[in-house]
């Protein structure tokens, strides 16, 4: 498939803002839906709306199928053992937060440790942090260096007795560098300790395979690799999973329910209680799909663009880039940087009135901002239907938009 | 100049430019050209909250009129309280206590700034009211 054939699945990349063609660059908070996408989850909304896993009817019956489906496409898509061990939530802070309020209530206590990586997002640090004040635990964070690589040789020190877990993400959306997770896994279970993994940012790039890694719990959201807003999924060992109470209550993720006491119905089921995004959950199997056919000559675009932009940010001296490497096979598409002497928000302001939509502030990731002395920054992130043409319109509007603030 | 005439000015100026682009590089020139703001004026108290950069506003009463004077760390917000202030400066308390600001709907800024700009505007604009209110009758 040539990129041009790609973008034409997509609708939004083909709109105009400001009576200029579109140039959408902000890939890292959300992907653009393609045609397909919005395909299953109108017709699942029009034709096929009945309530999962409860009716007989036609339509309970079409609507369960497409949301096991769902269920069975993610396992496969990360290589998980079972279906089971897939549990759909409403996006990666709900799969984080799951976790928290579920494992956490259980497995962690007053004087134990949770050790954080310094670059992790907002959902991978506020959930720890409402469990470490309930229970009088405390969180350890992992640093990351000057170019924002984890400093993963101080990873055995903080381990410790009371260390219950480790969450760290795959790939941080600030800096876009893939972390060293097979690593720290293998440090933290040697220590018989669990590592949560946030993938939010690597799902739509790598070929994630959670038997590999052995991570024991891996969480991301659906929106940021082309599937419908509201779904999310949290990937955790069916082992871990059985032994984690149920998170909310109703439903149907009871066995049977009397006043005396209530009993609980397996895994998945236990922790999806309510009715399930019905309409949306499906939108996984056209978003996998679409994922897995982006190859060859796509993959070969995206590549280039990223040499392209790290270098033309890395060799201009008005520019301070994150997440540097002198592997380049190790980082996304994903490029935050500041500019000296001018506002990120400005920066965005200007490049936006261009058509180019990018990401500014703290990324929702303040303690990496702090990290680095600094308030805010400027993202632009790629996916596989940007054009090395539009990353040189970026990089020329950039320096035109620099020159008009400077 | 009355504060109507000087606020149709201010739409009349947005007027000539038929692109958004033209419309920001004349409110970034505006940010350039405001008058320096002493550092020691820079103060949490003068802060206004609300706004993602920082942006600080002062107000001296002199003569029965409210005089502006701002500053912020982000050229665009610095053009925008400018202008703000060349309208509602050297104006009575009461004249601008009294005043709807709807010309910055007019020129359509609140519509075009970013979600979270544009409460940096409202917060702006409350700010300017509320320093006039509290000057009413002193």
């Amino acid at each position: 498939m040539t990129v041009q054939e790609l973008r034409k699945q997509f609708p939004a990349l083909s709109r105009e803002v400001y009576c200029r063609p579109l140039i959408y660059l902000d890939n890292a908070a959300t992907t653009q839906r393609p045609q397909s996408v919005i395909d299953v989850q109108s017709d699942s909304a029009l034709l096929h709306n009945g309530n999962t896993h409860r009716a007989v009817h036609a339509l309970a019956g079409e609507a369960t199928r497409a949301y096991e489906g769902a269920r069975e496409a993610v396992r496969a898509f990360i290589g998980a053992e079972s279906a089971d061990e897939i549990v759909f939530t409403s996006g990666t802070t709900a799969s984080i937060n799951l976790v928290a309020s579920s494992f956490g209530d259980k497995f962690i206590g007053s004087g134990d440790e949770i050790i954080i990586a310094e670059s992790e997002h907002h959902s991978d640090i506020i959930p720890w942090q409402l469990l470490c004040q309930r229970k009088g635990a405390k969180i350890v964070v992992l640093p990351v260096d000057e170019s924002g690589h984890l400093e993963i040789d101080k990873l055995p020190s903080l381990l410790t007795k009371h260390t219950k877990l480790v969450c760290v993400a795959h790939v941080s959306n600030v800096l876009g560098l893939v972390n060293p997770i097979k690593e720290i896994v293998s440090l933290a279970h040697s220590h018989g300790v669990p590592v949560l993994v946030d993938g939010a940012q690597a799902v739509a790039h790598l070929a994630v395979d959670v038997k590999d890694l052995d991570c024991d719990f891996y969480v991301f959201s659906g929106h940021k690799m082309y599937a419908a807003t509201g779904t999310g999924v949290l990937y955790a060992k069916k082992e871990i999973l059985e032994q984690m109470p149920p998170f909310m209550g109703g439903g149907e993720m009871i066995e049977t329910v009397s006043w005396e006491g209530s009993t609980y119905a397996p895994i998945p089921f236990k922790f999806e209680a309510g009715t399930p995004n019905i309409n949306s959950v499906p939108t996984f199997v056209p978003a996998i799909d679409l994922v897995k056919s982006i190859n060859g000559e796509c993959a070969a675009e995206l590549s280039k663009i990223r040499n392209f932009v790290y270098e033309a940010l890395a060799s201009d001296e008005r520019i301070v880039p994150r997440g540097t490497t002198r592997n380049i096979d190790e980082k996304l598409p994903l490029f935050s940087f500041s500019v000296k002497g001018v506002h990120h928000e400005d920066l965005a302001l200007v490049l936006d009135k261009m058509g180019i939509a990018l990401r500014s502030g703290h990324m929702c990731a303040q303690p990496l901002m702090t990290r680095y002395g600094v308030t805010g920054m400027l993202r632009a992130s790629f996916a596989p239907y940007n054009t090395l043409e539009e990353a040189k319109q970026f990089i020329e509007a950039l320096d035109k938009a620099i020159e008009l603030l400077i | 100049m009355t504060l109507e005439e000087a606020k149709q000015a201010v739409v009349d100026d947005f007027a000539m430019f038929d692109e958004w682009l033209d419309k920001y590089e004349y409110i970034i020139s505006l940010g350039k050209n405001l008058e320096p703001f002493p550092e020691e004026k820079k103060t949490e108290d003068r802060l206004i909250p609300g706004c993602q950069s920082r942006v600080w506003l002062d107000c001296e009463a002199k003569d029965g009129r409210l005089w502006f004077t701002a500053d912020s760390d982000a050229i665009i917000t610095k053009g925008i309280i400018s202008l703000l202030i060349s309208v509602y400066s050297g104006r009575s308390a009461e004249e601008t206590a009294g005043d709807d600001f709807a010309f910055v709907n007019e020129i359509g800024l609140s519509e075009n700034l970013s979600p979270t700009r544009a409460n940096g505007l409202s917060s702006m604009i409350a700010t300017i009211k509320k320093t006039a209110l509290d000057n009413v009758g002193r």
